[in-house]
């Protein structure tokens, strides 16, 4: 279908949404074989539903395979409203919502629940005629949102280079420029958010740095498999903040990620499991954490995880069932080993982590080779803009999610703006960190006994005795102990920040190796990596994600804690 | 008017539908999807409407054997036949139904019984004259598209 593609259809002439692919999902049989014939009758390619269980199980397994879902409110398996809710985080589609009942407040829930349209029973053909709107008009916020996200990235990255240069440095260090940048964007977030909330119009929410933080902690909080707007913006505690703002917020996020996801994917699929992938995984890592916050159900955990994942391993990117956990983990073990390797004998290169990040984004000195995400100071001064955000996250650690975000996202947004634009780099990239790797190895002198090669080995010890056998149960005390204080915590990452940037593809890996110093894995509830599953510890590291929750490991806690932040850096706006 | 003796009987019985309020607006819509492809459709969707809200009024019928009533769930047994009634543009049915969900409101157990009797005459009522309607079309042949009603 012509729409199905990025380009829009500039020509907006009848066929423009011939073959809109629609779901429909009706409990009443009646209904759905006049809105079959309704719909085909404009030419959609219609599919139909009965239940919405099967709906959600269809709109799963085909995660493009529709554009648009049309659904009743009133269904014996399910309220309407909560697969609204379900369609909206996983997937991100436009929902219309149908019934005989037009009361006012049913229609405000519906769309206070993200609906973009609600319909009355009896419904006439030229209402559905029109429904291609909802799709068209989507796709272009989409494109916006994705733009406007790269904006801040882009700033954030800038911010980041510099500080990462001044070793220590906090923002503003040397480079006024960046810290002038940050302020200005600031401080306009700050003018808008002013206005906002005071608005009683519908102004459009300026979800500032401050806003997006509050949003993402929510969100680690619930947990990303329990997350809604609801629940979200029960924990923001934001008065001003609708059900509705953080629900379309909590979709762009999604989306961002998504979209991050899929550019790693792309890159990945080229570069394959090379190390080369890192860069690139590394976004993938970012954006996968995106996907997975949009989907809940384990299987869509899956497969997105396993892309995120993918992200140092590219492969695993296109591992989406459920079954494909291994496929995917075995992918970033490669990967998830390089890091890990590197962390251990860098525990002590915190300066070195920062150095690595710095190569990622193409300044400093190969040397140094991964960002130094667990590095207290580094890891504080590396992120300009971020300073203030990286405390805040440092004290998220005490929730596993929290802690995983910190160490990834900084990174994340800059990795993956650095991906995004310069996809060729990420070999490059990957190869420096590696030979960064070797050298810090040799002259630390920490890893003598551990080579390159023998990196696995490194993992082993490291990463895998901490790991091992506890699963979800020790990860949410590893947490807890290994993060005691943002500064504490920031220190562990220093040590196991030798992987360095380029590694973190895998926000888990990162995760992971900072902590590996430690000793402690972070408990990154990467649900679907049960850490039994896979032996290799760097299967582990990998699944930082998965040592995350204790109730629920998901990738979307993978993703949180990473997406998260880097979302955070990109959401300002 | 059609010449056909049949299908112009067809077409005043169609035209006293809509002008006694038996059936609205929603049953020209189903008129208007019929087509090659589809050429039965609306009997295929009457037939379907009666065979599925069966059940309902079965369901209604067993709740209001019940004391005491719960008047929850008739309310949302009617919701869901006032849906479906809606489909074929069953007009009288669908306002009992409505009248039905106002004494479900109220709580109102008299006025649920007594509603429920009313809805289940027109129910069967215009049963008999969709039955009548569509024996008569397939005795006239294919035909025209429908006109709308005067």
């Amino acid at each position: 279908m012509v729409f199905r593609e990025s380009g829009y259809c500039s020509s907006r002439n009848d066929a423009f949404p011939t073959g809109l692919r629609v779901l429909v999902v009706d409990d009443d049989p009646t209904w759905l074989k006049i809105l079959e014939k309704m719909l085909k009758k404009c030419s959609y390619e219609v599919t139909t539903c009965g239940l919405a269980r099967d709906a959600l199980n269809l709109l799963r397994k085909r995660k493009d395979g529709y554009d648009i879902v049309i659904s009743d409110v009133n269904m014996p398996d399910m309220d309407g409203f909560k697969l609204l809710e379900y369609v909206g985080l996983e997937m991100d589609l436009p929902v219309i919502m149908m019934s005989v009942d037009g009361e006012t407040s049913r229609v405000m829930k519906g769309v206070q629940h993200g609906a973009c349209d609600y319909l009355l029973k009896p419904i006439r053909m030229k209402e559905l005629r029109n429904i291609w709107q909802h799709v068209f008009r989507k796709k272009i916020n989409e494109v916006r949102d994705i733009e406007s996200l790269e904006g801040i990235e882009s700033l954030q990255m800038t911010r980041s280079g510099c500080d990462l240069f001044n070793d220590g440095h906090f923002l503003g260090g040397d480079d006024t420029t960046s810290g002038r940048k940050r302020k200005d964007a600031d401080n306009k977030q700050e003018d808008r958010d002013l206005t906002d909330p005071s608005s009683t119009k519908k102004a459009r929410v300026v979800w500032t740095v401050d806003l997006h933080q509050k949003f993402v902690k929510a969100v680690n909080q619930i947990g990303f498999d329990k997350v809604g707007p609801k629940k979200i913006l029960d924990l923001m505690n934001v008065p001003w903040l609708t059900r509705e703002n953080v629900a379309s917020h909590l979709q762009k996020y999604r989306l961002y990620l998504s979209r991050l996801q899929k550019e790693s994917d792309i890159k990945n699929s080229f570069i394959g499991m090379k190390h080369s992938d890192t860069p690139s995984n590394y976004s993938t890592v970012n954006l996968g954490l995106h996907k997975p916050m949009k989907t809940m159900p384990d299987d869509v955990l899956n497969g997105t995880y396993s892309f995120s994942v993918n992200n140092s391993l590219a492969q695993s990117v296109d591992l989406k069932d459920q079954g494909d956990r291994n496929g995917i983990t075995s992918v970033p073990m490669t990967e998830a080993k390089g890091a890990l390797s590197k962390d251990i004998p860098d525990s002590h290169k915190t300066k070195s982590s920062q150095m690595s990040f710095d190569n990622s984004l193409g300044s400093v000195d190969s040397g140094v080779s991964f960002a130094s995400f667990g590095s207290t100071t580094p890891a504080r001064c590396s992120w300009t803009e971020i300073p203030e955000i990286q405390s805040k996250q440092e004290y998220e650690p005490l929730q596993p999610e929290d802690g995983f975000n910190q160490l990834p996202l900084p990174e994340t947004s800059m990795i993956a703006k650095e991906v995004n634009r310069k996809r060729t780099e990420v070999k490059p990239l990957f190869d420096e960190y590696r030979s960064n790797l070797v050298e810090h190895l040799s002259p630390a002198d920490l890893v003598d006994s551990f080579p390159v090669q023998n990196k696995t080995q490194m993992l082993k010890s490291q990463v895998f005795n901490p790991i091992s056998g506890t699963k979800s149960s020790m990860k949410t005390e590893d947490i807890s102990q290994n993060c005691p204080a943002d500064s504490d915590f920031a220190q562990r990452n220093l040590n196991a920040a030798g992987i360095g940037v380029p590694l973190a593809s895998f926000s888990e890996d990162l995760q992971i190796c900072w902590l590996q110093g430690d000793g402690y894995p972070i408990n990154f509830a990467l649900q679907d990596f049960d850490c039994s599953e896979y032996n290799d510890p760097t299967l582990i590291a990998e699944t930082p994600l998965y040592l995350y929750d204790a109730p629920r490991f998901d990738h979307e806690h993978l993703f949180d804690s990473s997406e998260y932040y880097a979302i955070d850096q990109g959401l300002f706006t | 008017m059609d010449r056909n003796p049949l299908r112009r009987q067809l077409q005043i019985m169609r035209k006293s539908f809509f002008d006694q309020g038996y059936l609205d607006e929603q049953f020209v819509q189903l008129e208007e999807l019929q087509d090659e492809a589809n050429p039965n459709f609306v009997e295929e969707v009457v037939t379907l409407y009666y065979r599925d809200s069966a059940r309902l009024i079965l369901s209604i019928e067993q709740a209001l054997e019940r004391k005491p009533f719960d008047f929850n769930k008739l309310d949302a047994h009617m919701h869901q036949f006032k849906g479906s009634s809606s489909s074929i543009g069953a007009k009288k049915v669908k306002a009992e139904s409505t009248q039905f969900r106002e004494y479900c409101k109220s709580r109102n157990r008299e006025g649920c019984t007594r509603c429920f009797q009313q809805l289940k005459k027109e129910y069967a009522t215009l049963r008999k004259k969709l039955e009548a309607y569509f024996q008569l079309a397939r005795q006239a042949g294919p035909m025209e598209t429908a006109c709308r009603p005067k």
